[in-house]
């Protein structure tokens, strides 16, 4: 078909176009997080196949998603972790892997790291809050020294597949009429005054939400004398969400546990 | 003398470095300003330490020959600048200030363009003080002007960037565009960090672009180690930059007729960007395609099953593509809207060298998949689109032209992939040579310069993100617009942020 053809557009051309769209909303949170076989989500480790003897995966994975502690135990940072397939290579012995599980957002920043990859998952706020905020959360956002990554999947949030707004949550123009921030990016230096001045111009109570691999640790800039490593220290992060970038349904996961509107195992 | 043009410089051919002609500042001069003003154009100029001055080197591209030229020259803390009668160097003398702490003389604008100590300075010079917060803008004085600052933190969930307009009423005068906030020190991280990390951070220069960087900064390695991909890791990275290319030019399209109070087109486009993503999620475990490509290949192979998926779902998306952007393009109200709006006219794009469907959209038909022809692009040849209003409405459908020729492409290869290995291994890179690696990303021409040092380290990374270039384009379309029409004109563009801060 040829775009400016020129005849007129009616009214029944509009209606055969919706009809043949369709409706394309998620049935998310019952059901609808189905990923392909070769999807990224939360890595895992198996501590039975860890030879046990080499202790160099940390050394050999690009990011710093395995950690050898003092005590010797590898542990997974889900937080750090860049979701490349060289992570998971960087145990020869197979120990370490990638699951097609979304869910890996946790409200403590220790819930992230474990032996095994399991995730603290993100637990409802307490009462007050929750009545505030369960039913209609308004975020501002902000991103920080980021590559448009995680953006792009906040924006996605908003689209008929994952329509956000269904479960009241917005992004609104201004923190004057936010409940809390979003924060992407690892905090670039010409970012930190920005970033600053929007959460005091939140009023409080208040949500920080940090989204993605670069908000949680720096992510692939870490290190770079020109990033802070993710959001500092002086502001409180009340939701961690994994991810480079995290899925639109890892971050509506995380945003739904935190809100008590998912539980427990649930998918 | 060696001329700047026959070094046998091409895109993803590295040369010796010692082959690159080294001029006296004058001559480098003569010899950059003379071939811009024949049929060449600035692909990379930037500096690198050098004992303890800088050489300052400039790759040029003649389009329509598919010849790759470069010279260099070697100067010490200031230099007589191209600008003033070469502008599309301007953003690059700016550049070279900021980082190599070389000050070109003359330069008509010399101001910050990320805000950043040098970090390509020769070893010993401090760099000098910079401000992060403040900056030198220019302003217009009068008693009915008015001034509008906007960002670095925008209404919208967008990267941060901030713009300064100088206003008569609702029309703008001029507009200002100050960017550096996403700066995360990238060239530093590409020529320092190990080969894994590189390559992940190359993967986020820009997050919407990762294919579209990967790939260049692959070119530039597999050049450098003249290393060779199979036929069939050429064709999967290039169906992988067609559905990258989609995406982007499909989410576009949503977001033009979003601010435009379109909504079903908006709704509409935006449910088949993701579409898209998807199908690159399918072929690589992530939306954006991470992982995918690598050094001498692609990580993951295309399965039978796969292509015949994407085949199946680009036909569908086909199908549903074309109804939806004739409500768009047909509708009166939208057509009013897009029309005659932030328009950049051939010689503004000749003069700062635009690229990608900026420069298309007022018939500059430049585009590296056809200009200078790399992988699976000298085999399948995809026809170039162009319009000539070079408005939002020029920019709007030289990408639905865009978006199903990237279609037909993606159909015609998934059916007829080649046999062999998707990945190879490379090897260690030849020490002291150079090497341009040029990829048609969706937003334009990405340019990655690698040097490589005595031992065959990286000496030099310099990336170039289409959107370098053309931020200058949206400045330049504002003039004379109305403040209204700024969202839409910045939509109509879609410049990365982060790209251009590195």
């Amino acid at each position: 078909m040829s775009v400016l053809r020129g005849d007129a557009l009616g009214f029944l051309d509009f209606v055969r176009t919706r009809l043949q769209q369709g409706t394309r909303t998620s049935p998310f949170p019952h059901g609808g997080a189905e990923f392909p076989a070769r999807f990224r989500g939360r890595p895992v480790r198996d501590d039975a196949k860890c030879p046990g003897s080499c202790r160099d995966c940390a050394a050999r994975a690009p990011a710093a998603v395995l950690q050898v502690g003092a005590d010797g135990m590898v542990r997974v940072d889900v937080g750090a972790s860049l979701f490349s397939p060289e992570e998971a290579a960087a145990c020869p012995a197979g120990a370490v892997m990638f699951t097609t599980d979304h869910r890996m957002a946790s409200t403590k920043r220790e819930g992230l790291v474990s032996p095994t990859g399991e995730v603290d998952l993100a637990r409802a706020l307490e009462r007050t809050s929750r009545r505030l905020f369960a039913r209609s959360l308004r975020l501002r956002s902000v991103s920080a020294g980021s590559c448009n990554g995680c953006e792009s999947e906040l924006v996605a949030l908003g689209n008929v597949v994952f329509d956000m707004a269904r479960f009241g949550i917005q992004f609104v123009a201004s923190p004057r009429h936010a409940d809390g921030i979003v924060i992407t990016g690892a905090v670039s230096a010409n970012m930190c005054l920005a970033l600053e001045k929007t959460w005091r111009a939140t009023p409080e109570p208040r949500l920080v939400i940090a989204v993605g691999a670069c908000a949680i640790n720096g992510g692939p800039f870490r290190g770079s004398p020109e990033v802070g490593n993710g959001v500092p220290p002086n502001i409180p992060v009340d939701l961690w969400v994994p991810g480079c970038p995290p899925h639109p349904l890892t971050v509506l996961d995380g945003l739904l546990r935190l809100l008590g509107r998912i539980e427990g195992g649930e998918r | 003398m060696i001329a700047f043009d026959t070094l046998g410089l091409k895109n993803r051919r590295g040369i010796a470095l010692a082959a690159v002609p080294e001029e006296p500042v004058e001559r480098f001069r003569t010899t950059v300003i003379e071939a811009v003003a024949a049929e060449w154009r600035i692909v990379s100029l930037f500096g690198m330490p050098e004992r303890s001055e800088t050489r300052l080197v400039a790759v040029l591209a003649a389009d329509r020959r598919g010849l790759l030229g470069a010279t260099s020259t070697v100067v010490g803390e200031r230099y007589p600048a191209l600008t003033m009668e070469c502008p599309e160097a301007h953003l690059f003398e700016r550049e070279i200030a900021e980082q190599c702490g070389v000050t070109p003389g003359g330069h008509p604008s010399l101001k910050p363009v990320r805000r950043h100590p040098g970090d390509h300075l020769p070893p010993g010079r401090a760099s000098p003080a910079i401000e992060r917060e403040a900056y030198p803008f220019f302003r217009i004085e009068g008693e009915d002007v008015h001034e509008v600052a906007v960002g670095p933190v925008h209404a919208g969930i967008i990267e941060p960037g901030h713009f300064r307009f100088q206003a008569h009423g609702e029309r703008v005068l001029q507009l200002e565009i100050v960017l550096g906030y996403q700066h995360r020190g990238v060239e530093r991280l590409l020529e320092t960090a190990d080969p894994a990390r590189a390559m992940l951070v190359a993967e986020s220069v820009a997050g919407d672009t990762v294919i579209g960087h990967a790939s260049a900064y692959c070119g530039a390695i597999e050049a450098l180690a003249r290393s060779r991909k199979t036929p069939r890791a050429q064709a999967i990275r290039g169906i992988a930059l067609e559905l990258e290319r989609l995406a982007n030019h499909i989410g576009d399209l949503g977001a033009i007729a979003g601010d435009v109070a379109y909504q079903p087109a908006a709704a509409f486009f935006g449910r088949m960007r993701g579409e898209c993503l998807n199908l690159l999620m399918t072929l690589s475990g992530n939306r954006y395609g991470r992982g995918l490509v690598r050094p001498g290949g692609v990580a993951f192979d295309l399965t039978p099953e796969m292509a015949a998926e994407l085949r199946d779902r680009l036909t569908d998306l086909e199908h549903e593509l074309a109804p939806v952007a004739r409500l768009m393009f047909e509708s009166a109200s939208v057509q009013a809207r897009l029309e005659g709006v932030g328009t950049v006219s051939p010689d503004t794009c000749r003069d700062l060298g635009l690229v990608g469907p900026v420069a298309r959209a007022c018939e500059v038909p430049r585009d590296v998949r056809h200009d200078h022809p790399y992988g699976i692009f000298r085999f399948a040849h995809i026809p170039v689109a162009t319009a000539w209003a070079g408005d939002v409405l020029a920019r709007a459908l030289v990408r639905w032209l865009e978006i199903q020729r990237s279609i037909a492409f993606v159909i015609e290869q998934v059916t007829a992939i080649p046999k062999g290995e998707p990945r190879v291994a490379v090897g260690a890179l030849r020490p002291g040579e150079l090497a341009v690696a040029m990829e048609e990303g969706w937003r334009g021409e990405i340019v990655h310069v690698v040097v490589t040092d005595d031992a065959g380290g990286i000496r030099r990374h310099k990336v170039t993100d289409p959107s370098f270039h053309n931020w200058s384009a949206l400045a330049a379309a504002m003039p004379g617009n109305q403040i209204s029409d700024f969202p839409l004109c910045n939509k109509s563009f879609n410049l990365s942020y982060a790209g251009h801060d590195l």
